[in-house]
């Protein structure tokens, strides 16, 4: 008997399970079933930074959101309305997350005494009343997992182990996901495993098949394909797209790329995508420590190269010396600081967004550099190609922060045409620009104050650059104080320049009498945005800005902040941008701040808004 | 600099390997001089510095390799000898302290076509830079790498360095300094450097015998110059360079030659792999070592390196080690070309819409 289908306008999930069972797999999938069904979605992966932390415990909870609607939706949600929790860990890491009358999917298997007992819990919630309000389907999904394979030549263990693609079925069942995408991913994943490869789509099958024939779930439910603006789209994370974005620039300006780096939370995944990519002349340089990553990238940088280098903070502080360096030598540079949580080592799997004044101001001496932000995983793609525009054609270095939540996180991507991306021209030097043939590698354009850049090989420009102050024209060294200053002023100029280039800051005020602005940047767009439609849908009246460039800012930012009686800043810091926009602009911002390494709920943020459009 | 007849002043003649060294650097045809490859900067190191004796050796060896002057480029760390670059007319990038491996290793690796040359000092590459040394030198990336050795801090006014000898009295050590010295040559083999040699800044023939081996070794060239700083540890080298003694000092290594010390002594196998000065007539003359820089193991050369104990007891200068291994920017651009044989060249439209796909209409 087919079941009653419901419809629904937006569900958020959560896969919830031990660090090995498989759950950014199963998050991953399902996005990818609803990706192709055209849903809007965005997620949040959640992981311990231990591999494989002691199984059963709560430090080794990995958990997957993801909100998929109808509609245009901008954050992974606030609260879950499912959740999938494969052990007593998972149940109790995120019951509080959770509304009531939220569905909890539970894997009963994993209840027995000891697990219980490890996570402290003294009696069996699944029965003492602990899940009262939840609307709970209890069901060995482990033992009918195992129960599915019997035919399939595995070991015990191996059939458990494909218990996430049991679950995956059962979802997708339940929300009618379109199923091919997930059976050829196994069928190339598991090519080489046969018998792996018959297990897990026997596991997603029966996952599926238990959902459409047990009586525990009476509905199925369905949510439209959203109405996006016309366009092919994939699905990407930020640092896909970052790793995209730079081949983009690398292709656009004709400069092949180098990428200097060294392995850290969370920017790797950069390093692994750009190594794939040699047709494209990316070279990759794994090197033995964030220093030599960012001077590998710099010295590539001198020879004619995108020198390009990623990171998180632990390895940005390291390489603020070569950036200081990059910053007097006027060589171009892409600096990609995926934030985390710190001070120190932190916690490498939570996002933050705490490097702002260290990428303005953790360097010594006066030294300018510009700083762009990424407001969500696609818009990492744009930043990217836009840090590569401002290094290379003001001879500088970029530093481009996105953060965890960002780079693992997910949503839909419209393709850009590649005809439509900025070019971008490095303008190499190739003849002599001073009297009787001499070449000043430090006599700037007029326009940008860019100096030229003369790559090795260029004959009759040979020239001497370093990290010793220089004259304004000639290049060679120079301690005159007239000079210092000049030249301390002129590197400010050309950072300030940069200005002159960007677009007017849009304000959202749809209403247009907001007395209230709402300002962010990075990562923090897709809750904000949230907030303010909710308050907005509530009858509130308010404007919103969202920063990409952070240095230089956008030249009528102070002109936009002084139009709104009152300014909220938030942030996933303790007010960095805060301080710089009242020390820039004497406006006295209200800064809203919280640093638990995960991003603001929207609910959250809207109430805040709330709370200053009612003071008076 | 003196025009070619029959081309541009920058003809590059097409054919490559003037130096095996250098395989993907194009030759010139152009005769150069010496002072084609002096800047127009005033030098500024020390009256006496050793300094001048190893810039003007460089100088003069410059014009044999064959190479466009702007195919060439020095990349110096901090220190003295990091000057270096500016009095050179070549290209040039007076870097920051210690890095100088680490940025000469992206310049290499992404321009094949360069014949890239570090200068450094015992402080930049062995203190601050001594992970980024020993890296370069395992990688094998295509950079000659010059250790000005003068066992002292110089720019920073005389404090003791990784080379100076236990006991060292420096501002930094009224009492004496603690710290063990490393033997640039022993790290370097240790860190497996495929081409490495010792020389000494006075000696201009020598110096400028293994500046020519280096440059033709393919991979990285490893070479520590013993160098003079007059104002902060003056005559640290006077035992090598006293006519006196320097000959019953300092080995000469030839490859293939017997390792003679003077007239009377010279090198024979000791105990467990390690090797002994011994007296000639003693042991018999067919008993000498015979040199092989060209030996797989670097445990022979390390063992030579060993025999400057204690303090210039005897000084191997010359080639240690002469091995071919692969060379990681020639792998690296490999790589590139083959995935370009293979594949074609990159299609960013296609990459973009890579993965699964879906229209909204």
């Amino acid at each position: 008997m087919a079941k009653q289908i419901e419809q629904l306008d937006r569900v958020i999930i959560r896969f919830a399970g031990d660090s090995g069972d498989g759950m950014q797999l199963t998050g991953d999938r399902f996005t990818q079933e609803t990706a192709s069904f055209g849903n809007d979605l965005s997620t949040l992966p959640n992981f311990p930074a231990e591999i494989r932390a002691p199984a059963g415990t709560l430090p080794g909870v990995s958990s997957f959101q993801l909100h998929f609607a109808d509609h245009d939706i901008v954050t992974p949600g606030d609260a879950p309305d499912v959740l999938v929790a494969m052990n007593p860990a998972a149940l109790k890491a995120n019951l509080g997350d959770l509304p009531k009358g939220a569905t909890i999917i539970v894997n009963t298997d994993e209840f027995t005494t000891r697990s219980l007992a490890k996570v402290g819990y003294e009696s069996d919630p699944l029965t003492d009343g602990t899940l009262d309000g939840f609307k709970v389907s209890a069901a060995g999904l482990t033992s009918m997992t195992v129960a599915a394979l019997t035919d399939i030549d595995i070991s015990k263990k191996d059939a458990q182990r494909a218990k996430n693609m049991f679950a995956l079925g059962l979802l997708s069942w339940m929300y009618n996901r379109p199923t091919e995408g997930t059976v050829s991913f196994l069928r190339s994943k598991f090519a080489r495993r046969p018998e792996i490869l018959a297990a897990n789509l026997a596991a997603f099958k029966a996952g599926w098949n238990f959902g459409e024939t047990t009586e525990d779930f009476a509905v199925s439910y369905e949510i439209k394909p959203a109405r996006l603006p016309s366009g092919t789209y994939r699905n990407i994370t930020g640092n896909l797209a970052t790793a995209y974005g730079l081949i983009a620039g690398s292709r656009r300006s004709g400069l092949p790329l180098f990428l200097g780096s060294y392995p850290i939370t969370p920017a790797s995944d950069i390093l692994h995508e750009l190594s794939r990519h040699k047709r494209f002349g990316v070279r990759t340089f794994q090197a033995e420590d964030e220093i030599a990553g960012v001077g590998a990238a710099l010295g590539a940088s001198f020879g004619g190269s995108l020198g390009v280098t990623t990171t998180s903070g632990p390895g940005m502080v390291l390489k603020q010396e070569a950036v200081g360096l990059a910053v007097m030598t006027e060589l171009p540079l892409v600096v990609v600081d995926v934030q985390r949580a710190g001070p120190s080592t932190g916690m490498p799997t939570k996002t933050e967004q705490t490097d702002l004044l260290m990428a303005l101001y953790g360097r010594n001496g006066e030294s300018p550099v510009p700083v762009v932000a990424p407001s969500s995983p696609a818009d990492c793609f744009d930043t990217a190609v836009e840090a590569v525009r401002l290094a290379v054609e003001y001879r500088t270095p970029v530093i481009m922060l996105s953060d965890g939540y960002l780079a693992n996180g997910s949503e839909p991507w419209r393709l850009p045409r590649v005809s439509e991306l900025p070019t971008i021209d490095p303008g190499f030097a190739t003849e002599a620009n001073g009297p009787d043939g001499t070449f000043l590698p430090y006599l700037r354009d007029e326009e940008t104050l860019a100096r030229p850049w003369a790559v090795p090989g260029t004959p009759g420009l040979e020239h001497r650059i370093g990290g010793i102050e220089k004259h304004a024209e000639t290049g060679d060294i120079s301690y005159t104080p007239s000079n210092h200053d000049l030249m301390v002023r002129t590197r400010q100029a050309k950072i300030d320049a940069i200005a002159r280039s960007l677009p007017p800051l849009e304000v959202s005020d749809p209403t247009g009498d907001a007395r209230v602005l709402v300002l962010g940047w990075g990562g923090t767009y897709g809750s904000i945005t949230a907030a303010v439609r909710r308050v907005r849908r509530s009858g509130g009246r308010v404007a919103q800005a969202h920063l990409r460039h952070l240095n230089p800012f956008p030249a009528d930012l102070g002109e936009v902040l002084r139009r709104y009686d009152r300014v909220v800043v938030p942030e996933i810091n303790l007010g960095q941008l805060a301080l710089l926009l009242r020390g820039r602009f004497m406006v006295d911002v209200i800064g809203y701040n919280k640093v638990r390494g995960l991003p603001f709920k929207a609910e959250e943020l809207a109430s805040v808004v709330q709370e200053v459009i009612d003071r008076d | 600099m003196t025009e070619n007849p029959n081309g541009a002043r920058n003809g590059h003649s097409g054919h490559v390997a003037a130096s095996a060294g250098l395989r993907l650097v194009p030759t010139t045809d152009t005769v150069y001089k010496m002072k084609d490859f002096k800047s127009d900067q005033e030098v500024r190191w020390c009256p006496g510095c050793g300094d001048y004796a190893i810039l003007a050796a460089f100088q003069s060896f410059l014009p044999r390799l064959g190479i466009p002057r702007e195919n060439i480029v020095m990349v110096s760390g901090i220190g003295c000898s990091s000057r270096f670059p500016y009095y050179l007319s070549t290209y040039g990038m007076h870097s920051i302290h210690g890095r100088a491996p680490a940025i000469a290793t992206g310049l290499a690796a992404s321009r094949p076509d360069l014949s890239v040359w570090v200068i450094t000092g015992d402080g930049d590459g062995l203190s601050i830079g001594g992970n980024h040394l020993i890296h370069a030198l395992r990688r094998n990336v295509n950079i000659n790498i010059l250790l000005f050795n003068n066992r002292i801090y110089g720019l920073t006014k005389g404090q003791y360095s990784p080379t100076s000898e236990t006991g060292k009295v420096t501002k930094s050590s009224p009492a004496g300094s603690l710290d063990h010295p490393f033997n640039p040559v022993s790290l370097a083999l240790g860190a497996e450097a495929g081409f490495v040699a010792r020389t000494v800044d006075s000696d201009r023939a020598h110096l400028t015998s293994v500046l020519r081996a280096a440059a033709d070794h393919p991979g990285a060239s490893f070479v520590e110059i013993y160098q003079n700083c007059p104002i902060f540890n003056d005559d640290a080298f006077e035992p090598l360079k006293e006519p006196s003694s320097r000959d019953l000092r300092l080995l000469r290594m030839e490859h293939g030659e017997p390792l003679r010390l003077g007239p009377d002594r010279g090198v024979v196998a000791g105990d467990f792999g390690g090797l002994e000065v011994a007296d000639v007539a003693e042991v018999g003359e067919d008993r000498l070592i015979r040199h092989d820089a060209h030996r797989e193991d670097p445990g022979y050369a390390f063992a030579l390196s060993r025999l400057d104990r204690p303090a210039f007891e005897h000084v191997p200068i010359g080639v240690f080690r002469d091995v071919r291994r692969p060379v990681y920017d020639e792998l690296l651009n490999e790589q590139i070309e083959d995935a370009r044989a293979e594949h074609g060249d990159g299609d960013l439209e296609a990459l973009l819409a890579g993965g699964d796909t879906w229209t909204v209409e």
